[in-house]
C-alpha cells in the first residue's frame, strides 16, 4: 500500500494547479465555485471548450480522442487539484463521464472517431434516455422502440417513445437511448444501445418541474426520431449489456470529481456553523465531524476501486459506493437545515429560489433515488455481493 | 500512489487467517477464556515465535521492521477470531512506547526483550477513569532528592495487567494538568507497592485490571526519555492504538456479516432461506455498507500511521470511530439475525457483541473520536465536550 505520488507526479500537479488558477483568476473568475446543475450553463460550457484545449476535460483518455492518456495517479491528482481551485461542477460529466467511456468501450472505429473528439473538446453536449415511466427501476421494461427504416439519406434507425427524468436535455445535442428494437421481446433481450441527435423535429423536450422549484430534468419525446443506422453502440439487441457497461463508469474516476462539489458543500455548512454558533452545539458538531468522517471514507473508498484493490470486477467498495454517498449526502441536506435553523427556512429569493447550501436538502432527496434506489442497491449487494437468493419476479 | 496490498502483505493475511483458523477455534478461544490469564499461553508463544510482536519493531532490536499496514493485518485476522492474547497491548502499546519515548539505551534494553517474550508488558494509558487523553491521567511521579522517583496513584482498564511481568506508567508531575508534566515509567509488575485488581469484564475476551501504585520506586533510568515531556509522543501512540483497534474490529464485523450471512442462506423458514426476504437482505446489505467503509477507513488509517504521520490524527479518529460502529452494527444485527439461538450462551455472537461494545469505548468512544476531528476541521471549543 502506497498513498504517495512521485516526484514526476508531483510535478504534474503543480502544472494542472498552475494552469487552473490562471484560468479561474483571469477568464473564467465569474464562474470559480458554481455548483449545481443549471446555474451559467452558457459559462460552464465555455469552460468546457477551454479544459477541452488544454486536453484536461478527459484526461484519461487517449491522446487521438483529445485526452492525455493521463495514468490514474494522473487523474486522480487533476480531479484533486481541480477541486482545490475551486474549479465550476462539470457541464460536460453525461459525454466525458458516461457516452464516452461506453463508446471507448463497446463502440466500433468510426463512432469513436465521430464523437470522441467533440466530446472531449466540450463541442458536443450529451443527456442519459434510460428511464421511462414505467422502467425506473425496473429499468428492463423500456418501451421506447427502434425500428431500421429506409429514407432518401440511406437507411436509419427510427425511434418512438417516451424517456423521462432526463437531465440537461434542453442543452444536449445527442442522447444515448436504450430502446427495444426487436419487436415481442420482454426485459433484457431485445434492447439495443442507440446514439440519437436531440436537435431534431422528431425529439420534443419538457421540463419538469423539481420539488426544489427548478426544472433539471425532463420528458423526452421520441416521434418518428431519427438516427442513422450505424449510429448503435454493441450489436442490435446487446443494449442491456452496453448500459449495464455505462453504469459501471459511473464509479470510476468520475466519484473524486462528484466528491469536490460535495466538499465545497461540507465547507460552506462548516462556515455557516460558524458564524451562527452551532459549531459549539455538542450533537450539531459530532454530526459534522460525522459528515466529514463520510466523506473522507468516500475518497478512500475511490482510491480502493481506482487501485482495484479487491481484485475481480466489481469489489465490495463499488458494489456499496453508490448507496455510501446517498445516504450520506440526504444526511447532510437534514444537517444543513439544522444547522441553519429558522434562517434556513426563508428563501433566498422569489419565486422558490435557494442557495446552494439550502438546495441541498432539496436535491439530495432525488440522491437516493436516481441511479439505482437505495432498495434496488440493497438487493443488488445482497444478491450479487453477498450471494443471497434472488428475489422472486413476477411474470 | 497505489492503494491496495502488496503481495507480501497479502501473504502475510493469508497466512495468519490459515493460522488462526487453526489455532483460534471457537472452541479453542472459549477454553483460552477460562485459563489463567484469560488468553492461550501456547498461542501466545507461537506468535512470539513467528516473530509476530516484533513485526512493526525496528531491526536493530531483533523485529521485522514492518509498518502499521502488516500490523493491523494481524490485529484484523484476530479479530475476526476474537484472540484473547496480549498482541494488542505488547505491539500496538508497548513497542511504540518504548520506540518513540526510550533513549536508545532504554530501546536495546527492552525491545528485544518485547520482542523475543522475555517480557511481557501492560500499559496503563487511561487513567483512573478511563477517560481517554492526557487529562485523565491521575497517577504522579514525585521527584526524590536521591534522584529517583516515587509512584503514586491509580490507572484502570490496564490490559493484561495480571499477567504482565513488566508495566509501562503514565504518571504526571504533581500539580501539573492537561499535556502538561507527562511521563511514562517502566516498573516491574511485582514491585513493592503495586496492587492490580482483575475485574470481570462485560467483554470476555480483554481482561483488564485496576492498577494502584503506593509510592512504587522508580529509578531515573526507568523513565522513559525525558521527564514530563511525554505527551505528544503518547498521543501518537494512542492514535497508532486506535487504528490497531479499529483493525481489530474490522476483523470482527467481517467475521459477523459473513456468519449471519451464511445462516441466512441456509436458514429456512415459510419454505424459503431466510435470506431471501428483503427484510432479512436489506439489514444485511447494510451491514456489507457499514463494512466496507469501515476497510476504506482502516487500511488509510494503516497506511497513514506509516506513510504520512501528518494524516494520522485525523485518520485514526476516522478509523476508531468507524470500524468500532460498523463492528457493534454487524454484531447486534447479527444476533437479531440469528433469532433465539443468537442470543445464547453457546452461541459465539454474544462475545462479539461485547467484544464490539467494550471496543468502543477503549481509547475514546465513537463521540470522543468525533469530537476529536471537530476540533482538527476548525469548529472551535464544544459547549459540553464527550467525557470518555
Amino acid at each position: 500500500m502506497k498513498l504517495g505520488f512521485t516526484e514526476a507526479q508531483e510535478a504534474f500537479r503543480r502544472d494542472c494547479a498552475a494552469w487552473l488558477d490562471t484560468q479561474l483568476s483571469g477568464p473564467f473568475r465569474d464562474i470559480r465555485g458554481v455548483m449545481g446543475q443549471m446555474a451559467m450553463l452558457e459559462r460552464r460550457m465555455e469552460w468546457e471548450q477551454a479544459l477541452g484545449r488544454e486536453r484536461f476535460s478527459a484526461i484519461g483518455w487517449p491522446e487521438a480522442f483529445g485526452g492525455r492518456a493521463a495514468t490514474l495517479a494522473e487523474q486522480v491528482i487533476f480531479a484533486e487539484e481541480y477541486a482545490r481551485a475551486g474549479a465550476p461542477g462539470r457541464v460536460g460529466h453525461m459525454g466525458i463521464e458516461l457516452a464516452g467511456p461506453t463508446i471507448l468501450t463497446f463502440g466500433t472505429a468510426e463512432q469513436k472517431a465521430r464523437f470522441l473528439l467533440p466530446i472531449a473538446r466540450g463541442e458536443e453536449f450529451w443527456c442519459q434516455g434510460y428511464s421511462e415511466p414505467n422502467a425506473g427501476s425496473d429499468l428492463a421494461n423500456v418501451r421506447t422502440r427502434a425500428a431500421l427504416v429506409e429514407t432518401p439519406d440511406g437507411p436509419k434507425w427510427q425511434v418512438n417513445g417516451q424517456k423521462i427524468w432526463t437531465s440537461l436535455a434542453t442543452f444536449a445535442h445527442w442522447s444515448f437511448v436504450v430502446c427495444r428494437t426487436e419487436e415481442g421481446t420482454k426485459g433484457h433481450k431485445g434492447l439495443s444501445y442507440l446514439l440519437v441527435p436531440t436537435r431534431q423535429t422528431g425529439v420534443t423536450i419538457r421540463p419538469i418541474r423539481q420539488m426544489n422549484g427548478e426544472a433539471e430534468f425532463n420528458e423526452t419525446f421520441f416521434s418518428d426520431a431519427l438516427t442513422d443506422a450505424t449510429h448503435i453502440v454493441g450489436a442490435p439487441g446487446e443494449g442491456w449489456k452496453v448500459a449495464m457497461g455505462t453504469l459501471a463508469f459511473e464509479r470510476g474516476v468520475s466519484t473524486l470529481a462528484q466528491q469536490m462539489s460535495f466538499r465545497n458543500e461540507l465547507d460552506r455548512l462548516v462556515a455557516a456553523a460558524k458564524a451562527n454558533g452551532a459549531a459549539a452545539d455538542p450533537t450539531l458538531r459530532l454530526r459534522l465531524a460525522e459528515a466529514y468522517s463520510g466523506l473522507r471514507i468516500m475518497r478512500y473508498s475511490a482510491l480502493r476501486m481506482l487501485s482495484n484493490a479487491d481484485g475481480g470486477e466489481l469489489s465490495g467498495a463499488a458494489y456499496t459506493y453508490k448507496i455510501h454517498w446517498a445516504t450520506w449526502r440526504k444526511k447532510l441536506g437534514e444537517l444543513v437545515m439544522d444547522v441553519l435553523g429558522p434562517a434556513g427556512e426563508i428563501a433566498a429569493g422569489a419565486p422558490y429560489h435557494w442557495d446552494e447550501l439550502q438546495g441541498v436538502f432539496f436535491s439530495s432527496r432525488s440522491d437516493t433515488i436516481y441511479g439505482g434506489t437505495n432498495q434496488i442497491q440493497r438487493n443488488l449487494i445482497a444478491e450479487r455481493a453477498l450471494g443471497l437468493p434472488k428475489e422472486p419476479r413476477g411474470a | 500512489m497505489q492503494f491496495a496490498f502488496t503481495e507480501e502483505q497479502v501473504l502475510i493475511r493469508d497466512t495468519a487467517r490459515e493460522f488462526f483458523n487453526e489455532h483460534a477455534t471457537s472452541a479453542k478461544v472459549r477454553a483460552a477464556l477460562a485459563a489463567p490469564g484469560g488468553y492461550d499461553r501456547d498461542l501466545w508463544s507461537e506468535l512470539l515465535a513467528m516473530g509476530w510482536a516484533g513485526i512493526a519493531v525496528a531491526e536493530a532490536h531483533g523485529g521485522s521492521g514492518l509498518g502499521w499496514v502488516e500490523l493491523c493485518l494481524l490485529q484484523a485476522e484476530q479479530g475476526r477470531r476474537l484472540v484473547p492474547s496480549p498482541f494488542f497491548t505488547t505491539t500496538a502499546l508497548a513497542a511504540p512506547l518504548l520506540a518513540r519515548l526510550g533513549t536508545l539505551a532504554q530501546q536495546a534494553e527492552w525491545l528485544p526483550a518485547l520482542v523475543a517474550g522475555g517480557k511481557q508488558f501492560a500499559c496503563a494509558v487511561t487513567g483512573a477513569t478511563g477517560h481517554p487523553g492526557a487529562a485523565g491521567i491521575t497517577a504522579e511521579l514525585v521527584a526524590q532528592p536521591d534522584g529517583s522517583y516515587r509512584l503514586s496513584g491509580a490507572a484502570d482498564f490496564v490490559i493484561h495487567a495480571d499477567s504482565a511481568d513488566t508495566l509501562l506508567a503514565v504518571a504526571r508531575a504533581p500539580g501539573s494538568v492537561g499535556a502538561q508534566g507527562l511521563s511514562v515509567v517502566v516498573v516491574a509488575a511485582d514491585a513493592v507497592g503495586i496492587t492490580r485488581t482483575p475485574h470481570v469484564m462485560l467483554d470476555l475476551t480483554r481482561p483488564m485490571c485496576r492498577v494502584e501504585f503506593a509510592a512504587v520506586k522508580v529509578h531515573a533510568p526507568s523513565v522513559l526519555g525525558t521527564p514530563e515531556a511525554a505527551a505528544a509522543e503518547l498521543e501518537t501512540v494512542l492514535q497508532l492504538a486506535r487504528v490497531a483497534l479499529a483493525a481489530e474490529c474490522l476483523g470482527g464485523a467481517e467475521h459477523m456479516l459473513e456468519m449471519t450471512t451464511d445462516y441466512a442462506k441456509q436458514r429456512v423458514q415459510f419454505g424459503r432461506a431466510i435470506g431471501s426476504f428483503q427484510a432479512v437482505k436489506h439489514r444485511l446489505a447494510d451491514m456489507m455498507v457499514a463494512v466496507e467503509a469501515a476497510k476504506s477507513a482502516a487500511w488509510y488509517a494503516a497506511c497513514a500511521a506509516t506513510e504520512s504521520p501528518a494524516d494520522l490524527p485525523e485518520a485514526a479518529a476516522i478509523a476508531k470511530s468507524n470500524c468500532a460502529d460498523a463492528f457493534f452494527n454487524c454484531a447486534a444485527n447479527g444476533i437479531q439475525l440469528h433469532g433465539g439461538i443468537g442470543y445464547t450462551w453457546d452461541h459465539d455472537a454474544h462475545l462479539y457483541f461485547k467484544r464490539a461494545r467494550a471496543t468502543g469505548t477503549l481509547l475514546g468512544t465513537s463521540a470522543w473520536q468525533r469530537e476529536q476531528l471537530a476540533q482538527l476541521m476548525g469548529l472551535g471549543n464544544s459547549a459540553s465536550p464527550p467525557a470518555y
